[in-house]
């Protein structure tokens, strides 16, 4: 599979899906993607089996680890020419609310692109952008395409 | 087997019965392998759908995420021999070398500072050893609001709560 080549189909149709695809644990959280100019979106939709505490009920803190590792990866998918999937380097989750059984949404934020390392910062919310759910900051391993190799 | 042995396993079932309220724990399909407060232990077992990376077959990062999430609580738990209403607060993973394609991935971890407050844990995922991990992690919970159970008054209200 050529991620290049999905990256640059998407970009042309402006149909992210693809995308998704690329990555079997993004859609078994059915994440979607929700890019409008140069707004990028990433989307949980609520699902039963997401939940980790059926009592409260709240999401597993895993459920949105995942989302929020997958919401960087694809920014960065989307942001630059990637001859494959970025690696995760480390990931450091902090949760700040309890997540409620509701679709969750990220936005992406780049603290540093480097030539080989991207560094970012995720933040999960549902209410409003303003009230963070989880915050998620790590380290990528780029892996350029040939094409943007040298490239500033 | 040992009275000891027939001990270990019959916790081990306990426990398991927890871990499994969980829909997300039973989605990815986690099962306990070792619950000693030192040391306790979940597996999750090869699944195409859990792949990070599919030219490479490799688990998603997410799933260790969740992997070590859960274990992290059963170590609280176990190490309190009660479960408690707690929140992840904060918790962090290094990402050694990729997991082997098509093999079970173990997370372990241990509670090794159990406050009024908070619990302190760190842990790792591995194939064979947690010499050899796959990730490296460590995670701060908070403990909420609610009661305080016994494992065994908690399994009794589930079997009463089941239909």
């Amino acid at each position: 599979m050529n991620v290049h080549a999905v990256v640059t189909a998407a970009r042309a149709s402006r149909n992210w899906t693809p995308i998704v695809e690329l990555v079997p644990y993004a859609c078994f959280l059915g994440m979607r993607l929700d890019i409008r100019g140069d707004q990028y979106t990433a989307c949980m939709p609520f699902d039963q089996k997401l939940i980790g505490n059926p009592a409260i009920p709240a999401l597993h803190g895993g459920a949105t680890g995942g989302f929020l590792e997958c919401a960087g990866m694809f920014y960065l998918l989307w942001h630059m020419d990637s001859a494959d999937l970025p690696k995760t380097i480390n990931f450091t989750f902090e949760y700040l609310r309890s997540g409620r059984p509701e679709d969750t949404y990220a936005n992406v934020f780049m603290v540093k692109q480097g030539q080989r390392i991207a560094h970012l910062r995720v933040e999960a919310w549902q209410s409003s952008p303003d009230k963070p759910i989880a915050i998620g900051h790590g380290n990528f391993m780029l892996k350029p395409a040939p094409s943007a190799q040298g490239n500033p | 087997m040992s009275d000891e042995d027939l001990a270990r396993d019959e916790r081990v079932r306990k426990w398991q019965q927890i871990t499994v309220i969980s829909p997300y724990s039973r989605e990815l399909g986690l099962r306990l392998h070792q619950t000693e407060p030192e040391w306790c232990v979940i597996k999750v077992l090869p699944d195409a759908r859990l792949v990070g990376n599919p030219a490479a077959g490799v688990v998603h990062g997410g799933v260790i995420t969740a992997l070590l999430d859960s274990c992290y609580g059963l170590a609280i738990f176990v190490r309190m021999d009660k479960l408690r209403p707690m929140a992840t607060l904060d918790l962090r993973i290094d990402y050694l070398k990729a997991a082997t394609p098509g093999r079970e991935i173990f997370g372990g971890a241990i509670c090794y500072k159990l406050g009024h407050e908070l619990a302190f844990v760190r842990g790792c995922a591995y194939h064979d050893s947690p010499d050899d991990p796959v990730a490296t992690s460590s995670a701060i919970f908070m403990f909420t609001g609610g009661p305080v159970i016994a494992l065994d008054d908690a399994l009794a209200a589930l079997q009463e709560n089941r239909p």
